[in-house]
């Protein structure tokens, strides 16, 4: 009789967002959806901290959530795994709304910065206790337990007490636990945060080759825009208790936009300026004095052009002519780093602010102090609202 | 050199002075003269005798570790609750509603005894069992709440968190997760409670009767109406019960540390 009880819960969730006068479409993507949050908004006194999230996050996707600190995304996670009710909103999880469930019936994994591993319980013993609340017979705990410590590679700490462990292996543990009953969900809160660079490099390998694995939907929470990148299906970059942009690692590195999601992945240029003249889809930028193009319009008053350091190459002076489709600017070289696989040059640019290029070869490097050109392809500029989001924080 | 074989005499005597009356009576329990008088003469084993063929201090006994049994059940379970209530919440004042809880350990017993005396008088509950495991619980508490509170801050908030992620309630995880971690606190919590009531005698002399007294209680009654030696025996015996207490708080709480690190 368990399908038709399910469809009967399916019908009468259905009734309820009818009633809150949702078309059809949106009811279709709300069940469709692993995790949908709509308006979903939390506040504290007056200040909201999330303020009215709209998401859909697609079963067995790896989403991301990034920003800085404060912005909002640790409290949305906190929201979906339970530890903290929304102030208005509709959460849904596999269709189902979660808004009014607690935590422990919404049959979720979760995984913490501090492992949160039980220290009572040996590492056994801790992937035992989400069984144990599932009253699954001891008998067939033994090869679930064991199936969950090899996909982590784990397979013969199981007797150890996690105070025994190092970070790495704890995490480990704790992720084990989190799929041993094989949640359809497994939020994260910067599981990697506390581990050094090596170890979280090959980890990060190890959750995303384990994401494949158990096909869950992985939400994943971190200040590491790097970590962010290398991980995420796709990535919610979230600023100020909103949502600046939704998209895949390339679609927000090579098309932000927003200026502050620009500057927040990766490392940029920004040239601002005022509008020269904007025509044929494209529009030119009046930098210091120095005409310079860029792709597509904008009717903002204060406008900016972002472009990635690895697209711009530096030139002597005197080296023109140039070609049509770049773009040229004076600027004076302040530092130069060698990083292995690349060249790294800060550069003063008219306006007196600083950009970045990023050379593959000695050549494209100038000696500090030295005056120099930059120049990039027109193509490679990316059009923005100047917001001014100067000073993120990249940590 | 001559400060410091000066301060080690010092030393020597502080320790003296807090030890000595507590050892003073161990001699006084096997003398075979029916006095207090220091030294003892000669030895016997009489009084400890007395003690154990004398129904009425075996009533004692047996009151006083019935009262302190229940009041170190009761104690315990209240303190445990509100020192997670205390450790959960966050409003305003909440640092004064702690420092009330610890207000009988400041406040003078005499003040709470007649307090006590007087409510009790109110709902008859003057020598009654109930009557004595409020009293001694009002003493007792405070003690639990300390250990409890204490305890409780060394537990991860996360680790009740993780709990509920994995498919358990408040109460699975109060007794799977964060019971076991305060168990030291809890211990010891516990066995100040017991030792208290054990010990108690400012309420007690307050609120006994001649149907139910504690063992202190009986003691202080002999010493003042009939010099009785037999209280040096029984003061042994109710100081060993306190001290055997004590090792087992601290032996139980020395283990857990070294299992959980």
């Amino acid at each position: 009789m368990r399908p038709e009880s399910t469809t009967s819960a399916v019908d009468q969730n259905e009734q309820e967002l009818r009633q809150l006068h949702l078309n059809t479409e949106v009811i279709s993507v709300i069940n469709d959806a692993g995790i949908s949050l709509r308006d979903v908004t939390k506040r504290y006194g007056n200040k909201a901290v999330v303020d009215a999230i709209n998401l859909v996050i697609e079963p067995g996707e790896f989403m991301t959530f990034l920003g800085p600190s404060g912005s909002g995304k640790t409290t949305t996670l906190n929201m979906i795994a339970g530890f903290v009710s929304a102030t208005e909103g509709l959460l849904h999880i596999y269709g189902k709304p979660v808004a009014k469930l607690p935590a422990h019936k919404r049959d979720i994994g979760m995984v913490f910065q501090n492992y949160a591993l039980f220290p009572h319980k040996t590492v056994a013993e801790n992937i035992a206790y989400p069984l144990d609340r599932r009253k699954i017979a001891k008998s067939e705990q033994k090869a679930m337990i064991a199936g969950a410590l090899d996909m982590v590679r784990m397979g013969e700490f199981g007797d150890r007490f996690p105070t025994e462990l190092s970070g790495g292996q704890q995490q480990r543990v704790a992720l084990a636990r989190a799929l041993v009953y094989k949640p359809r969900v497994l939020l994260m809160d910067e599981p990697l945060g506390a581990l050094d660079k090596k170890l979280r490099e090959w980890l990060q390998k190890e959750i995303k080759r384990i994401h494949r694995e158990v096909g869950s939907t992985f939400v994943y929470v971190t200040h590491d825009q790097e970590e962010a990148l290398s991980l995420s299906d796709r990535i919610a970059v979230f600023n100020n208790g909103r949502i600046e942009q939704v998209g895949s690692p390339a679609d927000l590195y090579e098309k932000p936009e927003t200026l502050f999601v620009g500057r927040f992945l990766g490392e940029s240029t920004v040239l601002s300026g005022a509008m020269a003249s904007s025509a044929n889809g494209e529009t030119t930028l009046d930098i210091s004095g120095h005409a310079i193009r860029v792709p597509g319009q904008l009717s903002s008053d204060s406008l900016a052009i972002l472009i990635r350091p690895e697209n711009i190459t530096l030139c002597d002076e005197g080296t023109a002519p140039w070609a049509s489709s770049s773009n040229t600017l004076p600027v004076t070289v302040l530092d130069a780093n060698y990083l292995g696989s690349s060249w790294r040059c800060e550069v003063e640019l008219p306006d007196g602010s600083t950009g970045t290029v990023r050379a593959a070869q000695a050549s494209g490097v100038r000696q500090p102090g030295s005056r120099a050109w930059m120049r990039w392809n027109v193509e490679c500029g990316v059009l923005l609202e100047d917001t001014g989001d100067e000073g993120v924080s990249l940590t | 050199m001559t400060l410091k074989r000066a301060l080690g005499a010092l030393a020597v005597l502080i320790v003296l002075w807090l030890l000595l009356p507590t050892l003073v009576i161990i001699p006084m329990s096997f003398n075979s003269a029916a006095s207090f008088n220091f030294p003892p003469q000669g030895f016997s084993l009489q009084w400890y005798e007395n003690f154990f063929t004398d129904p009425s201090w075996l009533r004692a006994l047996g009151s006083s570790l019935q009262v302190a049994l229940i009041t170190m059940v009761v104690a315990t379970a209240l303190g445990i609750m509100a020192a997670i209530g205390l450790s959960k919440v966050k409003f305003r004042g909440k640092a004064l509603l702690e420092s009330y809880f610890l207000t009988p350990l400041i406040v003078p017993g005499i003040v709470i005894a007649i307090g006590l005396y007087s409510l009790f008088l109110r709902f008859n509950l003057l020598g009654t069992l109930p009557g004595f495991v409020l009293a001694h619980t009002v003493v007792a508490l405070p003690l639990v709440i300390i250990n409890v509170t204490a305890s409780l801050q060394g537990v991860d908030p996360k680790l009740e968190q993780a709990s509920a992620t994995l498919g358990a309630g408040r109460l699975r995880t109060f007794f799977s997760i964060t019971l076991p971690l305060i168990m030291p606190g809890v211990t010891a919590g516990a066995l100040f409670a017991f030792v208290t009531s054990f010990d108690e005698i400012i309420l007690s002399l307050f609120i006994q009767s001649p149907q139910l007294q504690t063992l202190p209680v009986k003691i202080y009654n002999s010493v003042t109406q009939a010099s009785d030696p037999t209280v040096a025996a029984v003061a042994v015996i109710a100081m060993f019960t306190s001290i055997l207490v004590m090792l087992t708080a601290q032996f139980a709480t020395r283990k857990r540390k070294r299992a959980s690190v």
